[in-house]
């Protein structure tokens, strides 16, 4: 079947299987190979990407589902020599080891930095009605669907809570 | 060419003498541009032209015999290439360090979730869709023993003591006599296995995701059979290991085989259920822990048995009294283990083999044995240090454990912690505990190049996020006097020098030895060309002096210069014991009503010698820390009782420990030593050090906070509740 | 995954059309697609009703709310309405999941995901719900994450929403849209069944349902709501046990106490008996004891989840204490305008 796909800017018409999950579209069929897949079933948010501005889990969605959609994977952000100041925050703040679960961590925050801004609560919000205050544990909640084996979690805060605010 | 070299005895601290002043610092990963833009590659990061898709097929009875694979399910799908078993299938990974084939079992089955097929097809639907259909017929011979307290076969050491432990145990003061349980535990590393493998001329490429290629190399090639010239294994970024890549496993066997069959590259990676079932697991372990001490806290007894498991044929036993055995002296001591034989996932090698789950019960049974004391914890380990090694006789090299527990307790702020405070209904307390674990140096080869544009380091030495990129360059640039920019490290490809590997956290130490030393070759040649002493030779920004002479690189380096060197474990590491150490203290608040424990914060101080670079080393030891605060929170592995199989063998039902898990203020440092025995930077390993330990101050800091005393990890709710309800409250 | 055609349904008599036995509606494909691939579902036919207009809003029904069936779940707990008049149900939302999945899942996906039952998500092992008559390898095997109410002796799964539970105790109704398109709207214990002897039959939707939105009545003016959820890690765990709560209390009595309680019954579970004991009473820790207790009078635990009795007490406590006032209220725990 076919679908098209804005990724990054660029148009991509694809002929595939119906069962082509957006992950490994983007993956095997389009060639961007920085989004990963860590478990194909929503658990882990290696293969994080966002959809027309919104963070979900690539491997748990189709292709075909997305026909005309923006997507922006980690390759979209910056490029080695013009990292997004995200991107740069995590090589400064060690927000990493082995890297894998990097560019899901990184397109997560991107997305959740932007739920934070337009005031969406989340479990640990002491109110329900206040204006969000993303202190650590706030960070901490909203980035739980991004495991981290390495366990590089405080770094990734950090890394996160650097660029909050900033453009 | 090779220059090797032996640690016998000390060096002289050269990395004190150079003046880059990169060593030691934070250096930012070299690797970390490629890694946050997505344009790291690893092993399934790739695609090339005609590469077909194999899915592996697993075992659904314990133990018996294939005797039939049914493809006719299969006639209808689209796509599909081929159905591959046979002599050649691996029916695990190799063990660490193995250097031969894992066990090739034929058409036996010796546990559920076994990989007995590989599925090709033209896509990864397909595969996978067949691969799931594919009928597989079984002789089942039943009755497999899959529970290891019930087991049959039960092999017992016999046991490592010393002294008189009946005269020892009759006179205490106090006594512990405890038995604690671990259950099983997965590395879980976020990369699932995976290989991509294509042939060329008899020659096999395989781009995997493996820790230690030299030992890679001979295993992959052993198991299908070519000699290991003909194997080229590259894996320059790999999506953690934690011990579960050490060894050649399924999925680069059976790529390889279907490769070489169909005459095509194929990529074969593992599902995450697939990862769970036929991965290497840490053994559960049950624990029996007797402490006794004199009136002023001094110990007379330790002993400590274990019970663990593993599948027949396999020789690894989780080493779970490694640092019980050195950690503290007593007149009397006694280790003793068990393995009990059973059909489940085979076990080896996860992060901190031995010390993280037997610090975790040893360090509780102390803070038990403090309470029988009335003592303070850090007070009793510090009395308990000994002079020797109590077992081996052993001197100590580098040993800064008092300094850690008492600069980490003065840090913490011990002395004035929260004892027993309420906030609502959260029960605050707090808990320490002992790190130690054996730091080791293995045989390690590496080349360094230098040019007058820079220096290139080669070594097959893989970085699994360990940060071997980083301070590889840092060694390099540090001896050659040249700034991080000026130093490439290429890794991880069985083409260069053979390196340690990464595992048992003597990475950095083994190859960084023999970058040091490569690089110490270099040294050498620069001093006789500029007309001085290597003791004079001074470099720094990429300029030369020495004999009142100064150079730049540039002019002095014409050609090429070229140092290789290899470094192995000598007389050192039977004079000296060498090992990392540490002290963890830990706040936690525990729900008075739920049971949910919350880790408030943690701080973890290390000696770990020379440290290489700050940053890196304290990613590791931070990662290491919530290792140990998820094996006592959250993580576990669920056997079925019949099949023995992991009944949670997804992310969504074995909980590693998530960003809210370790929300509050985790930090470790480390006191700055010189470890002079461990090797020629006199720097020891970190990467397993941070969960030694680490999972004992949790549970001290649960009992300090609620009284209760969690024996049976991990301290999941219910567990909590039922310790609350047993106290009345 | 098996092959399957999949069509795209631009309306709701569209996608009613080209429903049946073997095909299944996706929308937002966070619990299909996982079971798709493992082969738990194997639909020849995947109707996506993801674009079909008019079921994403939130809209007034009365002095209650209509939710479309595709409202995601982040944005029906970040809804500012939901927020104010029915918090239980975001506080439901927010712990469920993680959020990239609550942004994908829908609110009708929500009501119909499957139980993770490690039995029925694994088809080597026997499962009365994913084949009838095959018998149920839960029973004897690892049971930590099943339920100890409503099971039979075909099926022990629990079902693993926590939004539903939230539902429940707002008394909300499921809109329910019919082959041949007329519509109706269920309490939430008629919609689900229970298992008996037909655990794959979860639902009254039948093959050709379509779940069209969720009825909120009127919101409960000065009521204090809860969700507590206690899990095995602090974030992104299914519920051990869970208690949802809309209590109000006037006068130094309890006016009303609706509980729903969930990771512990093939349906998010009530008592009436238990709201029975409390409404009318002055809030006190014996009286919130003695209703723990005849909560768990019923319970039929597997060896491996009796914990969950003591659990589900103390958390209902717990609960009961922060929302008549016996204790301060914790995270979770907030108070609705005291005006309708």
């Amino acid at each position: 079947m076919h679908t098209q796909l804005d990724v990054n800017g660029r148009a991509y018409a694809l002929d595939h299987d119906p069962r082509t999950t957006l992950l490994d579209a983007l993956r095997d069929h389009i060639g961007l190979y920085g989004t990963k897949k860590g478990c194909d079933h929503g658990q882990c948010g290696a293969c994080t990407v966002l959809v027309n501005g919104r963070r979900i889990n690539s491997c748990l969605t189709l292709a075909a589902m997305h026909d005309g959609d923006e997507i922006t994977t980690v390759e979209g952000l910056g490029e080695p020599g013009a990292l997004a100041p995200l991107q740069q925050a995590f090589v400064d703040c060690d927000g990493y080891q082995c890297g894998y679960c990097t560019p899901g961590q990184i397109m997560s925050a991107t997305g959740m930095l932007e739920e934070a801004k337009a005031g969406d609560p989340s479990h640990v919000s002491a109110s329900l009605s206040g204006d969000v205050a993303l202190d650590d544990s706030e960070i901490a909640e909203r980035m739980s669907g991004n495991l981290c084996r390495c366990s590089a979690y405080p770094f990734i805060r950090q890394a996160i809570h650097s660029v909050e605010g900033k453009e | 060419m090779t220059q090797t070299f032996k640690m016998d005895e000390p060096l002289p601290r050269l990395l004190d003498e150079t003046r880059q002043g990169l060593i030691g610092t934070p250096m930012n990963r070299p690797d970390g541009p490629l890694k946050v833009s997505g344009r790291a590659d690893y092993a399934a990061d790739r695609l090339p032209d005609g590469t077909a898709h194999g899915v592996l097929v697993r075992a659904t009875i314990t133990k018996g015999k294939v005797t039939r694979l049914d493809e006719s399910a299969l006639a209808g799908i689209e796509g599909v290439v081929a159905v591959l078993s046979g002599p050649n299938f691996v029916r695990n990974p190799a063990q660490g360090m193995a250097g031969e084939s894992p066990v090739q079992p034929g058409p036996r089955v010796d546990y559920h979730g076994q990989p007995i097929a590989l599925v090709v097809a033209e896509t990864f639907e397909a595969a996978r869709d067949a691969a799931q259909r594919l009928v597989v017929e079984y002789d089942d011979a039943g009755g497999a023993e899959v529970d290891p307290d019930s087991a049959s076969e039960v092999e017992t050491d016999d046991p490592d003591a010393t002294g008189d432990w009946d005269e020892a145990w009759g006179r205490a003061a106090a006594k512990v006599d405890v038995t604690y349980t671990t259950p099983g535990q997965v590395s879980a590393a976020m990369e699932p296995h995976a290989a991509l493998a294509h042939w060329d001329s008899g020659r096999l490429t395989l781009h995997g995701s493996q820790q230690m290629l030299r030992f890679n190399r001979k295993e992959l090639a052993d198991a299908v059979g070519v000699d290991p010239s003909e194997v080229r294994i590259l894996s320059p970024y790999v999506g953690g290991g934690f011990g579960s890549k050490l060894g050649i496993g399924a999925e680069a066997v059976s790529a390889a085989l279907a490769s070489r069959d169909l005459g095509r590259p194929v990529r074969v990676v593992m599902a995450r259920q697939t990862v769970f079932d036929a991965v290497l697991r840490r053994t559960q372990t049950s624990q029996h822990v007797r402490l006794a001490a004199d009136a002023d806290g001094r110990l007379l007894a330790l002993g400590h048995d274990d019970l663990v498991s593993n599948l027949p044929e396999e020789s690894f036993a989780e080493p779970t009294t490694n640092a019980s055995q050195f950690t503290y002296g007593a007149a009397a001591l006694r280790f003793q283990q068990s393995v009990a034989r059973i059909h489940r996932t085979p076990s080896g090698s996860v992060r901190a083999p031995g010390e993280a789950v037997g610090m975790v019960v040893l360090e509780a049974a102390v803070d038990e044995l403090a309470g029988e004391l009335g003592m303070d914890p850090v007070e009793l380990r510090l009395k308990n240090i000994p002079d020797t090694a109590p077992l081996t006789g052993q001197d100590y090299s580098g040993r800064r454990l008092a300094d850690c527990l008492r600069q980490g307790a003065e840090r913490f702020g011990w002395a004035q912690r929260p004892k027993a405070e309420r906030d609502g209904d959260w029960l605050i307390g707090c808990g320490m505990a002992a790190a130690a674990r054996k730091n080791m140096l293995t045989k390690a080869a590496a080349r360094v190049r230098l040019t007058g544009a820079g220096a290139v380091v080669e070594t097959d030495m893989t970085d699994i996020g360990t940060g071997s990129y980083a301070i590889l360059a840092q060694i390099a640039g540090e001896l050659l006097g040249l700034p991080e920019s000026k130093v490439e490290v290429r890794l991880a490809d069985t083409d260069l020098p053979g390196a340690s590997g990464s595992g048992g956290s003597f990475g950095a130490g083994s190859t960084g030895s023999a970058v040091f030393l490569a690089a110490r070759r270099i040294r050498e040649q620069l001093a006789a060309q500029l007309g001085c002493e290597p003791g004079e030779l001074t470099l720094q920004d990429g300029i030369a002096r020495g004999a009142n002479v100064e150079k730049s690189l540039a002019d002095l380096v014409q050609d090429e210069l070229v140092g290789e060197a290899e470094i192995a474990s000598g007389e050192a590491a039977k004079s000296h014991l060498s090992a990392g150490w540490g002290a963890h203290f830990c706040e936690v608040a525990v729900h008075a009503w739920t049971g949910e424990v919350r880790v408030r914060r943690m701080l973890g101080l290390f000696d770990i010698g020379r440290v290489l670079n700050r940053k890196t080393a304290t990613s590791q030891a931070v990662g290491g820390m919530i290792w140990g605060l998820g094996g006592a929170l959250t993580e576990e592995l669920h056997h079925d009782p019949r099949t023995g199989h992991i009944a949670n063998r997804d992310l969504a039902n074995y909980h590693v420990a998530a960003h809210a898990d370790a929300a509050g203020r985790i930090e470790a440092d480390f006191v700055d030593d010189r470890d002079d025995w461990a090797n020629p930077m006199q720097s020891k390993g970190v990467g397993e050090l941070g969960i030694s330990g680490s999972g004992g101050a949790v549970l001290n800091a649960i009992h300090a906070a609620a009284g209760v005393r969690i024996r049976h990890l991990p301290a999941t709710p219910d567990k909590v509740i039922a310790a609350l309800e047993a106290a009345g409250r | 995954m098996r092959p399957f055609d999949y069509t795209r349904a631009g309306t709701l008599d569209e996608a009613g059309a080209q429903l049946g036995k073997t095909a299944a509606v996706i929308a937002g494909g966070t619990n299909i697609l996982d079971l798709m691939k493992l082969q738990i579902m194997t639909p020849e036919r995947l109707v996506d009703i993801g674009r079909v207009p008019g079921l994403d809003g939130i809209e007034a029904d009365g002095d209650g709310l209509r939710v479309g069936a595709l409202v995601r779940n982040s944005d029906l707990a970040a809804d500012g309405r939901i927020r104010a008049g029915w918090p239980v149900l975001s506080r439901a939302l927010l712990s469920g999941a993680s959020g990239q999945i609550r942004n994908k899942a829908t609110t009708g996906g929500n009501l119909l995901q499957r139980t993770r039952c490690p039995y029925f998500y694994d088809p080597a092992m026997a499962c009365n719900k994913r084949e009838p008559g095959a018998g149920c390898a839960a029973k004897e095997g690892v049971g930590r994450m099943l339920a100890i109410f409503g099971t039979s002796e075909h099926c022990l799964a629990a079902h693993p929403s926590d939004m539903a539970v939230a539902l429940r105790a707002l008394d909300a109704k499921v809109a329910v849209r019919a082959a041949d398109g007329s519509e109706r709207t269920l309490p939430l214990d008629e919609f689900y069944r229970l298992p008996a002897d037909r655990p794959d039959i979860e639902t009254v939707l039948g093959p050709d349902g379509i779940v069209t939105g969720v009825v909120l009545p009127a919101p409960v003016a000065g009521s204090v709501q809860a969700y507590r959820k206690v899990r095995d890690r602090a974030s992104y765990a299914f519920a051990l046990v869970s208690v949802a709560a809309v209590v109000t209390v006037e006068d130094g009595r309890i006016a009303r106490a609706r509980l729903a309680f969930g990771g512990v019954a093939p349906r998010p579970w009530a008592n009436d008996a238990v709201t029975a004991m409390l409404e009318g009473e002055a809030p006190d820790d014996a009286l919130f004891r003695a209703a723990a207790d005849r909560l768990t009078a019923d319970a039929a635990p597997h060896p491996d989840n009796e914990f969950k009795l003591p659990m589900l007490r103390r958390t209902l406590v717990s609960v009961l204490r922060e929302t008549t006032g016996l204790a301060e209220p914790s995270i979770g725990t907030d108070r609705t305008d005291a005006a309708a």
